[in-house]
C-alpha cells in the first residue's frame, strides 16, 4: 500500500484533505523496516526482545544496545532510528528521577508511559522539529504489578499484554495472539520472545523485569537466554521438517 | 512581649500508628506573645481525603507550607488517577521545609492512610529531616512527653488504644506546658476514612498538683475564727 500525498506530505503541520499527517505516517514506516522488538506481560513480569540485524560483520558482539534501563523497575526496547531511540531513553531516564527527587518514590509505570508518549507528541506539533523516527516498548513492574505500554512515533501509547513493532511485527503478533500470557511466568515467556524472533543472522538481545529478577530491570541472564535460544531452534528445525 | 509579636503555636502534637490506620492529636493553643490570640484552634490540617498533618511553630509558615503542599497534592492525585500515598505527602513538605529552612520556623507532623503502606507517620522538624516513625511528637509540650512514650508506647495496639494514648498525653503536656492548653483535638485516619474527635478542657483528667487538697493545714487559714460570745 503505496500512499502518496503529494503536496500535503511537506511539513508536520499539514493535515491533508483526508485528515491524515503524512510525515507521521512516514516516520511509522522507519519503524516498520527496524528488525522485530517484541514484549509480553506475564503473570509475574515483563519479557522484552529485540533481533538485531547485523550491519557488519567486524561490528562486536553485545555492541549497539537496543534495551535500556530507564529506572530500577523500568526498561525501553527501541525499534527504528537508533540516534532518535537515544533521545526519548535519555528522556525517560529524566522524567523517572526527577518524579523521584519530587515526590519521593519510584515513578509509576503508567506516569512514565504518559510523559514519554507526551514528548513524543511534543516533537509532532512544530514545523522546525521532525517527528521521531522510532517506536519504543516500555516495560516495567511497579506498586500496581507488571504493565507493558507502547508508544508510537505519532505520541499514541497504549497498554499491552503483548506487543511487537518492526519488520516481523505481524507475524510475531498471530504467535503472540497465541499465547496464553496470564498463566505463563517469565522463564516460560522467554522461550516464545525468541521463539517469534526468526530470522536469518541475527543478534538477540533480551531483557526481563519479574519476580525472579527482584522487580528490578536486567539483561536475561546468559544461561537462560542459552537455553531459549536451543529450544527455538530445534522448535524451527521441526517447523521446516514439515 | 507586646501584641505584635508573631502568632505562635506553642503547641503539643502527636501522631501514632496502630494496627490499621493512624491517629493525630494537637492542643488548641495559639498565642502572641503573653497573650492567647485563639484558644480553640484546630492544628490538624487535611492535605487530601487520607493525609492530614499536625502543625507547629510559627502560625502563618505551617499554614503557607500546607496550603502549597495541599495545591501540589491536589495535582498529583488529578494526574496520577488514584489518591496520593502519605509518603508522596510527606515528600512535598520536606522539600518546602528544607529548601526555605532559612526562612521557615515550623514543626510538622504528617499523617494518614493508604492502600499500599497502610497508617503512616513521618516527622518532619524544624530543619527539613523527613523521618518515618511508628509515634512521633513535636511542639514545645512535647518535651514533657519523651519519658512518657518511652514507658506508654506499644506496637499493634487497637483504634480505641491509640487514641486514648493520645489524649492522655497531650492533656500531660497540657498540664505542664504553658504554651500548650486549651482542648484536645484528635483526627483517626483508616481504610473506612476519617474521624475527628473534641475533648473540652475541662473535661480533661486532672494531673498531680492540679487536684484539690484534702485536708491541708492551710484549710485553717480558710477557716472562720471562733464564734463570737453571746452575752
Amino acid at each position: 500500500m503505496s500512499s502518496i500525498g503529494t503536496g500535503y506530505d511537506l511539513s508536520v503541520t499539514t493535515f491533508s484533505p483526508d485528515g491524515r499527517v503524512f510525515q507521521i505516517e512516514y516516520a511509522a514506516k522507519a519503524v516498520d523496516n527496524s528488525g522485530t522488538v517484541i514484549g509480553i506481560k506475564c503473570r509475574d513480569g515483563i519479557v522484552m526482545g529485540v533481533e538485531k540485524l547485523i550491519a557488519s560483520k567486524m561490528m562486536l558482539p553485545g555492541s549497539n544496545r537496543r534495551i535500556h534501563s530507564v529506572h530500577r523497575h523500568s526498561g525501553m526496547a527501541v525499534a527504528g532510528l537508533a540516534a532518535d531511540g537515544r533521545q526519548i531513553v535519555a528522556r525517560a531516564k529524566s522524567e523517572a528521577t526527577n518524579y523521584e527527587s519530587v515526590y519521593g518514590e519510584a515513578i509509576p509505570v503508567k506516569e512514565l508511559a504518559e510523559r514519554v508518549a507526551s514528548y513524543v507528541h511534543l516533537c509532532t506539533l512544530y514545523w522546525w522539529l521532525r517527528p521521531f523516527g522510532c517506536g519504543v516498548i516500555l516495560g516495567g513492574y511497579d506498586r500496581d504489578g507488571p504493565q507493558l505500554y507502547m508508544i508510537e512515533p505519532s505520541g499514541i501509547s497504549y497498554r499491552y499484554f503483548g506487543a511487537a513493532i518492526g519488520k516481523g511485527k505481524q507475524a510475531a503478533k498471530t504467535e503472540i495472539e497465541k499465547l496464553k500470557l496470564s498463566e505463563m511466568t517469565c522463564r516460560e515467556g522467554i522461550y516464545k520472545v525468541h521463539d517469534e524472533a526468526k530470522d536469518k543472522a541475527f543478534e538477540l538481545e533480551m531483557s526481563w523485569v519479574c519476580d525472579e529478577s527482584k522487580r528490578l530491570h536486567q539483561k536475561v541472564p546468559d544461561e537462560l537466554l542459552e537455553e531459549a535460544r536451543s529450544a527455538a531452534r530445534t522448535a524451527l528445525e521441526e517447523m521446516d521438517a514439515d | 512581649m507586646g501584641l505584635k509579636a508573631p502568632h505562635s503555636m506553642g503547641t503539643t502534637i502527636i501522631g501514632v500508628t496502630y494496627n490499621g490506620g493512624v491517629v493525630l492529636g494537637a492542643d488548641s493553643r495559639t498565642s502572641t506573645g503573653m497573650y492567647i490570640a485563639n484558644r480553640a484552634s484546630d492544628k490538624i490540617t487535611q492535605l487530601t481525603d487520607n493525609v492530614y498533618i499536625c502543625r507547629s511553630g510559627s502560625a502563618a509558615n505551617s499554614q503557607i507550607v500546607s496550603d502549597h503542599v495541599r495545591y501540589f497534592l491536589h495535582q498529583h492525585t488529578t494526574q496520577l488517577g488514584q489518591p496520593a500515598t502519605v509518603k508522596v505527602a510527606a515528600n512535598l513538605v520536606r522539600l518546602i521545609s528544607y529548601n526555605n529552612k532559612n526562612m521557615l520556623e515550623t514543626g510538622l507532623i504528617v499523617g494518614g492512610w493508604d492502600k499500599y503502606e497502610g497508617g503512616k507517620i513521618y516527622a518532619i522538624p524544624l530543619g527539613g529531616t523527613i523521618i518515618e516513625q511508628p509515634f512521633a511528637i513535636g511542639g514545645s509540650g512535647s518535651s514533657y512527653l519523651y519519658g512518657f512514650f518511652d514507658q506508654a508506647w506499644k506496637e499493634k495496639m487497637t483504634k480505641d488504644e491509640a487514641e486514648q494514648l493520645v489524649g492522655k498525653a497531650v492533656s500531660l503536656a497540657m498540664a505542664r506546658d504553658g504554651a500548650s492548653g486549651g482542648v484536645v483535638r484528635t483526627v483517626i485516619i483508616n481504610s473506612d476514612g476519617v474521624i475527628r474527635n473534641f475533648y473540652p478542657g475541662d473535661g480533661l483528667p486532672l494531673w498531680h498538683e492540679e487536684l484539690e487538697s484534702h485536708n491541708s493545714l492551710l484549710d485553717i487559714l480558710n477557716a472562720s475564727g471562733p464564734e463570737p460570745m453571746n452575752i
